[in-house]
């Protein structure tokens, strides 16, 4: 994949696997949204979805497109970002050029390390110690993954951990998601201003829906 | 009206840049910017120092040629306008104006605020034309091509070439020129023959060159004294991922 020099299949490629990574961040919200229901109804269902979830072949073998497309993203990125740093040369004295875009369009770099390196501690802290950790079991059975999160989500610090990394990961879908469309060549006019609103609706819902999750938990324990 | 001008010096590309300050004390609201620019340069001469080198042709916001930095900002703070069209009117009594060449790995600087933009040529010559065999030209009306369609492809070619899409994007990507050529002629019958191989050799040549990738912030659209659409970037894209996919 790093012989792919054209910028252009590589932003295909950038924009696949991105749109790939969104489609799964649909998924993910619909099934952690189980943490909203009442306490001891939550924990069983959250446990036994878990555990459903872990079970599935199909489920494993798209976690390991879910995985890889992870990791072309951001191979693709750093290789982007040195080719952006080639391409410009010298930098300008006196740089306006800000006010043409939007800053998470010029900064979507920036917004996906925030990302990576929440997906890193999110990973450790829930993926990790679901797989590899040992883990006490509920009445039916299975995992308790769901008093792992609720605990974690006691602590103040955490719950603002997960806001700042779900906002970037709002603005990187703000502009990545049309973005992509774009890339992948789709030139109509109108179906350009749907994608556009549809990209933008996306991106809110998504933050909105990630950022409820920890702000119920915290607050329902402190009451 | 007084102005200072902090306008970027350099020799050659191997030189070290930097700002100079000058200072213009009769400057008229009327003048165009590059008047202003010649003002300074007689001043300079007559001192017995080097004139400010920078490009130009026409004066008339069509040729291209007169692309400039001016207060950060590609062809100045007007929308839709080229260096050689701004007016001072555009400034204010005591404004201090910073002026700087276009900048991009792929435009090497030339002196001062000159550039050599063949790079963009090159993208041309490697496949931004119809080919026709020569001969008497042909009946005008034997190929059919509707009002909105010419339109369409007049929109497109309506780019010329001044390089502010590259000075203006975060990565100096050159998608903007690229596909204004690319969609010019795909969506005319003379040209759209040729449109999957066109298009994969300019792509090819605009890396070759050295721009970077199209990250769709737009701001090449906003920039553009023309006003090019950035949609044509995706039509290139799709032309181009078209002609990958459908390659025998």
């Amino acid at each position: 994949m790093i012989f792919i020099k054209n910028s252009v299949t590589r932003k295909n490629l950038m924009a696949i696997t991105g749109l790939f990574l969104s489609f799964f961040l649909i998924i993910h919200l619909l099934g952690n949204l189980q943490l909203l229901l009442p306490a001891a109804e939550a924990q069983l269902q959250y446990n036994s979805y878990s555990h459903l979830l872990g079970g599935n072949i199909v489920i494993k073998l798209v976690s390991y497109v879910l995985y890889l497309c992870i990791l072309l993203h951001s191979i693709d990125a750093i290789y982007l970002s040195f080719k952006k740093r080639r391409a410009n040369g010298t930098s300008y004295s006196y740089d306006r050029r800000g006010r043409a875009s939007s800053w998470y369009s010029r900064n979507m770099m920036a917004l996906g390390i925030i990302i990576f390196v929440f997906l890193v501690i999110h990973f450790k802290d829930f993926w990790y110690h679901y797989k590899f950790g040992e883990l006490p079991v509920d009445t039916n059975g299975n995992k308790d993954l769901y008093t792992i999160v609720v605990v974690a989500f006691e602590q103040l610090w955490y719950v603002v951990l997960y806001i700042v990394a779900i906002l970037a990961l709002g603005y990187h879908l703000l502009h990545g998601v049309f973005s992509a469309h774009r890339t992948m060549g789709i030139y109509h006019p109108m179906y350009n201003r749907i994608i556009n609103i549809v990209g933008k609706s996306f991106a809110v819902i998504i933050t909105i829906g990630y950022i409820i999750i920890p702000l119920f938990l915290y607050f329902n324990l402190q009451s | 009206m007084k102005i200072t001008l902090k306008i970027w010096r350099q020799r050659d590309c191997q030189s070290k840049g930097e700002f100079k300050e000058y200072h213009l004390d009769k400057v008229s609201k009327d003048m165009s910017f590059l008047e202003m620019l010649d003002t300074l340069n007689i001043k300079l001469i007559k001192q017995g120092d080097l004139p400010v080198e920078f490009d130009h042709d026409c004066r008339e916001g069509i040729c291209g040629q007169c692309g400039v930095m001016i207060n950060g900002i590609a062809h100045g703070p007007l929308k839709n306008t080229t260096t050689c069209q701004l007016h001072m009117r555009s400034f204010n009594d005591g404004d201090t104006i910073y002026v700087e060449p276009f900048k991009a790995s792929a435009f090497p600087i030339v002196r001062d605020l000159k550039v050599n933009r063949s790079a963009l040529d090159h993208i041309i010559t490697s496949g931004g034309y119809v080919s026709v065999d020569t001969g008497q030209a042909p009946e005008a009306n034997s190929i059919p091509v509707t009002f909105e369609q010419a339109e369409a492809a007049f929109d497109a070619a309506a780019c010329i070439g001044c390089g502010a899409c590259v000075a203006s994007c975060k990565n100096s990507s050159a998608a903007l020129f690229t596909s204004a050529k690319i969609s010019h002629l795909a969506q005319l019958p003379q040209g759209d023959k040729e449109t999957s191989t066109r298009v994969v050799s300019m792509v090819n040549q605009m890396e070759e060159e050295g721009f970077g990738h199209c990250t769709n912030t737009e701001a090449c659209e906003v920039e553009c004294p023309e006003g090019i659409s950035v949609l044509n970037i995706a039509r290139m894209n799709y032309e181009y991922n078209r002609s990958r996919l459908m390659k025998k």
